[in-house]
């Protein structure tokens, strides 16, 4: 699994990159899309629309199943990755470089301290796997 | 991201097969209080593969129950709505469990093992609800018996499915026709083997020992690989039953719900005599069903899925039973229930899909037919409108 040391990430499996001074650019996880599987549509805000941290900005949908996205960071939408809507599988592909999703101009650079760094995201993503693996253990015995 | 739904915590059971399905890297998700896989390599590729050349599914979850006695054959006829007196031995025949409202209790296969010896097939989640079901309505001599713990059951399915079986059998697969079965040996693994299947291909059911799961699993996989054949999830199960329009307890069938409005009507034999449901089945035919299972294709982007509501010019007509992407047709494809007056082919309705209204017109079922299926069953198909 690689988590690539330039990028910020949130617990829902979101990342941040830093491309020039608050802006950003937003991405789901390596993690985040193997665990959906097949990536079959991706719903996106359209430029211009504000979007808030901790708040759903669009979802991404699995042959089996929804997810939302949740906002890593608050600001305005400044672009979309429009080729998306016709290769979502770009997601699975390259989920940290052509599979990204929106660019955002950051309203509160601060946010950025609230998300996890690579390392800490790496053990965050180790723990829940963990807990799968416990539960496996536990259960069916 | 966060995931929509929500896992249960109790205790869930696993399959014989469960060890190899963590081998082999499978996703694991619970289905029915079972730990299932629903994904190893990747659902569309799974899907494909059953579609192109063969899949192998671990099914065990599906339940077992075995009917035997001089009154086998009554009970079976009084409790479902097909005519199991129409069997042979060695045959197969889908079936409705129906309750005394001709709402429907489970869809199963019910195999005729001998004379008075019927197995049915039920859905993982109905199994206990079925046999007491059956139990409480027993009458004379007939022994029931949940025997699921006696089954390992695998599916073969797609079109090279019959090649890679017969390399290690000496039955004649060529002579077994669809919807009937034989006893036989694969490799060293004793086996019912049914042609029958839920992916709209052709392939085989196996029943064997529990013991020998593991066994039969892998002598498939390895006689199989060099024509194609992969493991296959619940996520692929359910594309494929889904293009060839096969319904899903929980979402197209329910206790609520009857054949008449589930596009099963074909399944009712109204004609062999009296069974549970039969009168107000009859006065539903009379008078003309309110809602019918539709297909729908939405023509706006957007994928329908479970649940979600069906308007037409702003009233409410229903909600989606099933829906995904069709992995074979590259395109969005979903069932639902609408008022009768407005189930007709093409016309145009909208689904709400999280708080967007998708335009989507009605579509004929199924979406997905084989090409030999295609010429079979054009008779059968058009006697059924």
């Amino acid at each position: 699994m690689n988590f690539p040391d330039n990028l910020k990430y949130s617990k829902e499996h979101e990342w941040v990159m830093m491309v020039e001074d608050a802006v950003a650019l937003i991405g789901i996880t390596e993690f985040a899309q193997s665990e959906l599987g097949d990536v079959v549509y991706v719903e996106l805000p359209e430029v211009g629309e504000k979007i808030t941290k901790d708040d759903p900005f669009g979802s991404v949908e699995s042959v089996k199943a929804v997810s939302d996205l949740f906002a890593p960071v608050s600001g305005t939408v400044i672009e979309v990755n429009d080729s998306l809507p016709d290769s979502p599988e770009l997601v699975n592909e390259d989920s940290y470089g052509d599979g990204w999703m929106i660019k955002v101009q950051m309203s509160d650079k601060e946010e950025l301290k609230d998300l996890l760094t690579p390392d800490e995201y790496a053990e965050y993503v180790e723990r829940q796997q963990e807990e799968d693996d416990e539960e496996d253990e536990k259960d069916g015995e | 991201m966060k995931a929509q739904t929500t896992e249960s915590t109790r205790t869930l059971m696993r399959t014989p097969l469960y060890p190899v399905h963590r081998r082999l890297g499978a996703k694991i998700v619970e289905f029915a209080g079972w730990r299932m896989p629903v994904q190893y390599d990747g659902v569309i590729q799974e899907h494909l593969a059953v579609r192109r050349s063969a899949g192998l599914f671990d099914v065990s979850h599906m339940g077992e129950i075995e009917i035997k006695g001089p009154n086998a054959l009554a009970l079976c006829q009084r409790l479902t709505a097909n005519d199991v007196s129409r069997m042979k031995v060695s045959e197969a025949q889908y079936n409705l469990l129906l309750n005394d409202t001709g709402g429907i209790i489970d869809d199963l296969m019910i195999y005729r093992l001998q004379e008075d010896r019927f197995l049915l097939c039920v859905n993982a989640a109905n199994t206990a609800k079925d046999a007491n079901w059956i139990m409480d309505h027993a009458e004379g001599n007939a022994d029931i018996r949940d025997v699921s713990d006696s089954y390992v059951l695998l599916a073969l399915q797609g079109p090279a499915a019959q090649r890679v079986l017969q390399r290690s059998t000496a039955l004649r697969l060529d002579e077994l026709k669809p919807f009937h079965f034989s006893f036989g040996d694969i490799s060293t693994v004793r086996c019912l083997v049914s042609r029958t299947g839920y992916t709209g291909e052709d392939g085989f059911e196996l029943y064997c020992n529990p013991d020998q799961g593991e066994e039969l699993w892998k002598l498939l996989m390895e006689t199989g690989r060099d024509l194609g054949l992969r493991p296959v999830g619940l996520g692929a199960r359910d594309t494929l039953r889904l293009e060839r329009a096969f319904p899903l307890y929980g979402h197209e069938l329910d206790e609520h719900i009857t054949p008449l409005e589930a596009r099963l009507e074909w399944v009712v034999k109204f004609s062999k005599g009296d069974f549970l449901g039969r009168e107000p089945l009859l006065q539903q035919k009379k008078d003309g069903v309110k809602r019918k299972l539709v297909g729908l294709e939405p023509i706006e982007s957007g994928i329908a899925r479970s649940g979600y509501p069906i308007f037409k010019e702003g009233r409410s007509l229903g909600a989606v039973t099933s829906g995904t992407l069709s992995p074979t047709l590259r395109k969005p494809i979903a069932m639902g229930y609408v008022s009768s007056e407005e189930a007709v082919l093409d016309n145009v309705l909208e689904i709400e899909v999280r708080g967007r209204r998708v335009k989507a017109k009605i579509a004929p079922l199924p979406f997905y037919r084989r090409s030999s299926e295609r010429s079979a069953e054009l008779g059968r198909s058009e006697r059924r409108k």
